[in-house]
């Protein structure tokens, strides 16, 4: 039969362009475990992040100006007289958020199940190199809406740079283009928002993937699929990246935009945390707000800035902070990758870490009190603990056995269904039966009603099984 | 490790309840859907604030649009004479003036109410005080040492401030010495019209963007069953 003309369209571009091997490669015979959990979700989901804030990105440009007498006022043109503006708009600010909530739990994916460890060193480090990318790329948008918040948090943020030695003013002064912040900062910071930036994101995210696809991808017990392969050269314990885990991660995307979605139609200012009150006043070099604090996602890092009293060592210091993510593939000297068989020391110090992290998230958005310097003291030495003692503590951890194959899961079915089978049980254990008071009803039923009261015992009783369970998980 | 958990615990509540003193708000009763509330506030906007005040960020017609009344309306009953319906709300004060009068230009009211909060303005637009020291003769307790005089005087009538201990501690009650034209409670009423025009103001999509959300996360609910329904049939075959 000959073939149609369309098909032949289509085998003139296939012959000479690698589509087929390219989604071959990365899709269709790209094996991955099959036991993805949870936390497997977060790196498509951030790809989704990324491509609405390109597309959105795009949508805004169109209406907004980069320009200190006008930039202000046309977020609000964007967000009051462009048709779909605000969606736009929201979906593009919350998306910021998203994206750096995505990120972080996708990066205690990694540090959970040990994916930045051999061979996927490098992995890691275009991930980080990501990270750093995307701070760069949200710090800078940060200040095209012009707010007070943009204005004075860029100029704290900047002003660290005059801390450096000798070079510092010079420095700060070069990155400003003016002496404070001013409109030629907001030019530039267009440019590297608008383009520079993004064009290293997208160009990371492709290196991260291929470097990847070349190594295959982690899992959840921490062993190599590879080393267990049929006889036609495919991992026993891997399946299709398409159709299997396109379709699952559809699953992530709906759950993903449910929330999304709720916090753009319902609560996009996320009581201040997602787009800051102060930043709905238009930015005024004359007047410093009382508190500046910098979005969320930032804020441990600010934090340890505050914590340090020096100023040039609190900058090497937030500096460090993220310099010490990139060292952890040579900083854990445990060859277990998966917390699952990993010793307890590890599962606490890693408890104390995300503690600390939040603790310090928390910290980094509140004024400094002499308490809260306190705190953030404690909590930037734990931090800073749990990097630099690693590669004493991970030397004697005391591992479990690895298995050579994939564990079997149990399906989050037959998961609901075992706590719906041990509800009654439970209810049982915590409650007690009671006569109920026999003064109220009629007295032809006296003694008749019972109700059901919390069991003080029954309930000591469980906290005591939970609180051996989760120190038997520790260990 | 218990008794570290512990002392952290211990040390977020101390941290919790240093938290600043500041004058505790009052509640306004927002309510968006309430165009005759919205109405009114936007008659008292332009008869008490926009001698001042700008709210440039909101023309009369996107006004007229949203809260359903005939533009022609607005244009009479609201906005001021010589105004036409696709105008933002400008003030006819011009910057120098002000600067020479208040020592500062008032700020465009526009986004006032997403800034500050609904409670904050409510409670600010009652808090007016005597207070001689200052140059138009009133204070302000929820914002002290105010550059705005008290354009709602002749409505709520004088108070001044008067210095209360109680057991829990000391705090400052308002005191009204000589009524207004309103009652305190028509007052209430006034400047939670006023601000509920403010909230307005500060985002006039909050409505149609609530009513969208609905169907939004209908959508995605049934998005999610499907792509969950058909992740179950592909896996089926995945021991």
């Amino acid at each position: 039969m000959k073939p149609s003309r369309l098909a032949e369209c289509g085998n003139w571009v296939l012959n000479r362009f690698p589509v087929t091997k390219f989604w071959n490669d990365h899709m269709a015979q790209y094996y991955a475990p099959k036991n993805f959990n949870i936390w497997y979700f977060f790196g498509s989901l951030a790809l989704l992040v990324l491509v609405n804030q390109i597309l959105t990105g795009i949508l805004l440009t169109m209406n907004y100006k980069p320009d200190a007498k006008l930039a202000f006022d046309s977020v609000e043109y964007i967000m009051r007289d462009v048709p779909w503006g605000w969606l736009v708009r929201y979906m593009h600010s919350t998306g910021a958020s998203a994206f750096f909530i995505v990120i972080y739990l996708h990066m205690f994916r990694a540090l959970l199940y040990g994916s930045f460890k051999h061979p996927r060193e490098l992995i890691w480090i275009f991930g980080m190199l990501l990270f750093v990318a995307l701070m760069a790329e949200a710090f800078m948008g940060y200040l095209l809406p012009w707010g007070q918040m943009s204005f004075w948090g860029a100029q704290v943020i900047i002003s660290l740079f005059s801390a450096i030695p000798v070079i510092g003013d010079d420095l700060s002064l070069w990155i400003r283009g003016d002496y404070v912040i001013a409109d030629a900062t907001l030019n530039r910071f267009f440019a590297f928002h608008v383009i520079a930036v993004p064009l290293v994101l997208v160009m990371l995210v492709f290196m991260h993937l291929v470097a990847l696809h070349e190594v295959g991808s982690n899992n959840p017990d921490g062993i190599e699929i590879k080393e267990s392969k049929d006889p036609w050269g495919h991992p026993v314990d891997g399946i299709p990246f398409h159709p299997y885990y396109t379709i699952k991660d559809l699953v992530g995307v709906g759950v993903f935009l449910l929330f999304f979605a709720t916090v753009i139609f319902y609560m996009p200012e996320m009581g201040g945390y997602f787009l800051e009150h102060a930043n709905f006043i238009p930015a005024d070099p004359m007047k410093t707000p009382e508190h500046i604090a910098p979005v969320w996602y930032f804020t441990p890092f600010y934090s340890i800035l505050r914590a340090i009293p020096d100023k040039f060592a609190g900058v090497i210091g937030m500096g460090g902070s993220i310099v010490v993510l990139f060292l952890m593939p040579w900083l854990d000297r445990c060859k277990v990758k998966s917390i699952r068989y990993r010793g307890g020391i590890f599962k606490k110090a890693l408890f104390l870490f995300v503690i600390s992290f939040l603790a310090l998230g928390y910290l980094g958005t509140q004024p400094v009190t002499p308490i809260a310097t306190t705190m953030a003291r404690l909590f930037t030495t734990i931090y800073f603990g749990f990097f630099l003692l690693m590669p004493i503590y991970t030397r004697w951890e005391k591992t479990k056995p690895v298995p050579r194959r994939l564990t079997k899961v149990k399906s989050f079915e037959d998961q609901l269904h075992e706590i719906e089978e041990q509800i009654p049980a439970f209810i049982e254990e915590i409650t007690e039966v009671k006569p109920a008071s026999t003064e109220i009803g009629h007295p032809a039923f006296k003694g008749a009603f019972f109700n059901r009261r919390p069991n003080p015992k029954g309930i000591a009783h469980v906290l005591s099984r939970v609180a051996t369970k989760l120190k038997r998980s520790l260990d | 490790m218990k008794s570290l958990l512990t002392i952290l615990l211990l040390f977020t509540l101390a941290f919790n309840i240093s938290a600043s003193e500041e004058v505790e708000l009052q509640e306004a009763n927002i309510d968006l859907s309430d165009t005759d509330s919205l109405q009114r506030g936007a008659q008292h906007f332009v008869t008490y604030c926009l001698g001042c005040h700008s709210a440039k960020h909101i023309r009369y017609l996107r006004f007229a649009l949203d809260v359903g009344v005939d533009p022609k309306k607005v244009l009479n009953d609201i906005a001021p004479e010589g105004s036409s319906i696709y105008d933002q709300i400008h003030s006819a004060m011009n910057k120098h003036d002000a600067e020479k009068w208040f020592g500062v230009q008032p700020p465009d009211l526009s986004l006032i109410a997403r800034s500050r909060g609904a409670d904050w303005l409510y409670s600010y637009l009652k808090s007016y005080y005597i207070d001689t020291s200052r140059p138009f003769g009133v204070n302000n307790l929820v914002f002290q040492d105010t550059a705005m005089p008290n354009p709602l005087w002749k409505l709520q009538g004088e108070q001044h401030a008067e210095a209360r201990k109680t057991i829990y501690g000391e705090y400052t009650k308002l005191v009204l010495d000589a009524p207004g034209t309103l009652s305190e409670h028509e007052f209430d009423l006034f400047v939670n019209d006023l601000v509920n025009f403010l909230v307005y103001v500060g985002e006039p999509v909050k409505l149609e963007r609530e009513r969208l959300g609905k169907f939004v996360l209908l959508f995605l609910v049934i998005f999610l069953v499907i792509a969950y329904l058909l992740k179950k049939e592909y896996w089926k075959d995945v021991d």
